[in-house]
């Protein structure tokens, strides 16, 4: 199995998500992670859809997806020609004598804190999959309290659009 | 036999104001302009229905669809025929549809209205028919509150519909009427539903006509690829056991004439699948009849031996192909079809085209005669191993050995007499099977069925359906004693609004096709398959037809069968219900066991064709 980023540009309408995410579960597909969000017009929304799939079942989802009434246009992103990044956001046990420990993790991984209190710290991180892998790694043994993590985004590099075309 | 009590005469009196028929005079609405008209949103419907051409709507009034049915009494183009079931109505939409190729239009109300849809609507999704349901919903306060006759429909029919609309603005009425009907009849068509809150139904709005369509998601390829087209013309020409394997689609494009040019040009046989029978003609020569579970032996080997799969609309559906991996093993697939989703989805094409079957076909005729200049492979020794299939193991049945009548026989015998420019509608079981084997099609849309679901209870309200469509044709529904009691209530509809159908209750007392599988594979331990018709004569069928405004009539000797069916033909001025007692033992051969690959079909029991010996 290999992984697929797929960029969705669906109509900006009420269920459209709903449409998504059910033809994957009746399919019998996984998503690993979605994200949602607003373009730059406001009638489409934009889905980033993780899927780990061979790639006969990959263009099943393709196909199945396109015969979707409110999906405008799909992309598959590949991971060298795309800036991907996934957002995470970690509160961590981290008392005054550890305090300074955690600190330098979080200016490595460039990090922010973005909330203190006496006994943890909430630090707030973007990367790709791996960079954010490696940062709980680093996190783990001071006690993760809590943590929240969004799907991943993805667009690709260079000047193209793939909205520009997909919109009236 | 029949009473000859007082009935509500409106049957016999119009039998046949389907479509623009003459009715009374009343006040004319307004015909539709590019000006605005202040209206309701439930006026803007019926508008927008009539503007979109509809001419009849299958459904039955409650609570939220309430305001729509105020205009819909004043509407001298639209008329509706009130259901007895909302299953009926969602059936009887995909009937018309079916029969006319135009769109069905069904009607309910929120909630259990709505919900009773869900069956013919994926009924139609499977088998992609285009049927627009309108329901009523709950007022938009109350959505989402569990509020009385609240369902979530479009929630509900996401998975079973081509699509589905909320209508929060009644202003959107207009444009959302026209996409949902533009979906239906487009692309590969399908089931479009439109959800309206009675509040929008209430508001007052503004009507214009014709909307703007906003699908900018929706662009279905009807124009084939060139290259693809010349590409398919150069395997079909050197193929050596080439079969031309129609589905459905090739009726839904209206192509059953470019298909006879192509097959005639080329000289490939033909297979024809359960939903496209009728596609090409039974008569001619080169159709070797229906391929799959219960196809027959010339259709199923040519498929299982040929170098060639030209499949026309078709989607390699599982009863056709039996266990994939054992499928046509030797076969190129040239897979034409309007829904690229289909394309290798469960076999692999080896040349994909998308787009619509006609104009494929009509692509691929010149493209083929052109190809000929080339040469083409000799296919007479193909035809020679066809033929002696075909002499061995022709479509037959046996007289059961109680001296019970043949059911086989019957719906042969309905087929011969009321022949082939009557329209066959079928239930779901063993009766479906040998309508579709025993009944000689020629023409498209006279074979109407439940192919992908597999929907009992289909066949009586699909027949209603078609007769109003097609008024001046013969229409029977073949139907079983288990599906004929689960929608025959429609039978009451069809006697007062004048729709005089014919049916044929296959009787033989149980749920036959689950009977025949506990026969040969379940030690014939019959579990819950006696419906205690014969046992009881309960339902009395022919005091039930009468009951419900029909004329009710029994056969049970194979003396009788043909003057029954005659004395059936004749009576036009109500619908006819035949209570045909046959035997329980009749089983529907030949048949690939599930499970098992299309090689090991059986002509009959006990009996293997083997196809590698020549």
């Amino acid at each position: 199995m290999s992984t697929h980023t797929l960029s969705v540009l669906v109509e900006n309408k009420p269920g459209v998500l709903a449409r998504v995410a059910g033809l994957f579960s009746r399919r019998g597909f996984n998503i690993e992670s979605l994200a949602v969000g607003a373009t730059e017009h406001p009638d489409v929304s934009r889905m980033t859809i993780v899927v780990a799939v061979e790639d006969l079942p990959l263009e099943q989802v393709t196909k199945q997806l396109n015969k979707l009434i409110n999906v405008i246009k799909i992309v598959e992103l590949e991971p060298s020609a795309a800036v991907q990044r996934e957002l995470l956001l970690v509160k961590v046990r981290a008392d005054a004598t550890v305090r300074s420990q955690v600190l330098e993790t979080v200016q490595l991984f460039r990090a922010k804190v973005v909330d203190v209190s006496p006994e943890a710290l909430t630090i707030e991180a973007t990367g790709t999959a791996d960079k954010i892998e490696a940062l709980l790694r680093m996190l783990e043994p001071y006690g993760v309290r809590e943590m929240v993590q969004s799907g991943m985004v993805a667009i690709g590099r260079g000047p193209r659009s793939i909205t520009a075309t997909a919109v009236r | 036999m029949t009473s000859a009590t007082s009935r509500p005469t409106p049957a016999a009196a119009n039998p046949g104001t389907a479509a623009a028929t003459a009715q009374p005079a009343r006040p004319k609405p307004a015909p539709p302009s590019g000006t605005p008209v202040r209206v309701t949103g439930a006026q803007s419907l019926v508008r927008s229905l009539e503007a979109v051409g509809v001419e009849i709507v299958f459904g039955i009034p409650g609570g939220t669809i309430l305001p729509a049915y105020d205009p819909l009494l004043d509407s001298t183009k639209v008329r509706h025929v009130l259901v007895r079931h909302e299953q009926g109505a969602g059936h009887a939409a995909t009937g018309y549809a079916q029969a006319t190729g135009k769109v069905g239009v069904c009607m309910a109300t929120s909630g259990p209205g709505a919900t009773n849809l869900v069956t013919p609507l994926a009924d139609a999704n499977m088998d992609s028919v285009p049927i627009v349901a309108i329901t009523g919903q709950q007022t938009r306060a109350l959505i989402g509150t569990d509020a009385f006759q609240e369902a979530d429909i479009c929630g509900i029919t996401l998975p079973v519909t081509k699509h589905n609309f909320l209508v929060t603005d009644p202003a959107d009425i207009p444009r959302t009427i026209a996409e949902a009907f533009h979906l239906a009849k487009t692309g590969r068509p399908g089931p479009v539903l439109v959800d309206i809150p009675k509040d929008v139904l209430q508001e007052q709005t503004s009507f214009t006509w014709p909307p703007e369509l906003r699908l900018p998601g929706y662009r279905p390829t009807t124009r084939p690829h060139g290259k693809q087209v010349r590409e398919a013309a150069k395997l079909i020409c050197a193929a050596k056991r080439p079969v031309l394997y129609v589905g459905g689609g090739v009726i839904k494009a209206d192509a059953a004439a470019e298909l006879l040019e192509l097959a005639e040009l080329t000289g490939i046989p033909v297979v024809t699948t359960l939903m496209a029978r009728g596609a090409f003609p039974d008569s001619h020569k080169q159709h070797l009849g229906m391929p799959g579970m219960h196809g027959t032996v010339p259709a199923v080997g040519a498929m299982q031996r040929s170098d060639l799969l030209v499949a026309l609309g078709a989607r390699f559906d599982d009863r056709v192909t039996g266990v994939l991996n054992s499928f046509a093993p030797d076969a190129a697939v040239v897979h034409a079809d309007i829904d690229p989703a289909e394309i290798s989805k469960n076999r692999r094409a080896d040349v994909p085209i998308v787009g619509d079957c006609k104009e494929i076909l009509v692509e691929l005729i010149g493209a083929v005669k052109a190809e000929r200049a080339n040469g083409t492979a000799d296919l007479a020794p193909w035809w020679t191993t066809l033929d002696s299939w075909r002499t061995t193991f022709p479509l037959g049945y046996e007289w059961p050995d109680d001296g019970t009548l043949s059911p086989q026989y019957v719906i042969e015998r309905i087929g011969r007499i009321a022949g082939p420019e009557s329209i066959y509608t079928a239930g779901v079981g063993q009766h479906q099977m040998w309508a579709a084997q025993h009944i000689r099609y020629e023409n498209p849309r006279t074979w109407l069925n439940s192919g992908g679901l597999g929907t009992m209870g289909y066949a009586v309200p699909a027949a209603m359906g078609a007769k109003f469509g097609m008024p001046g044709t013969t229409v029977w529904a073949i139907d079983g004693d288990g599906c004929f009691q689960m929608t025959n209530q429609e039978l009451a509809t069809c006697a007062i609004e004048g729709a005089p159908i014919k049916v044929a209750v296959i009787n033989n007392g149980n749920l036959g096709m689950v009977r025949q599988w506990q026969n040969l594979f379940y030690s014939e331990r019959y579990s819950q398959t006696d419906l205690g018709t014969h046992k009881h004569r309960i339902p009395d069928f022919t005091l039930l037809a009468e009951a419900l405004g029909c004329a009710g009539l029994r056969c049970e000797t194979r003396e009788d069968v043909d003057s029954v069916i005659h004395r059936a033909m004749a009576i036009n001025d109500r619908p006819v219900v035949v209570d045909f007692v046959v035997g329980k033992d009749a089983q529907v051969w030949p048949m690939v066991a599930a499970g098992t690959g299309n090689d090991e079909i059986m002509a009959a029991r006990g009996i293997r064709p083997l196809f590698d010996e020549d």
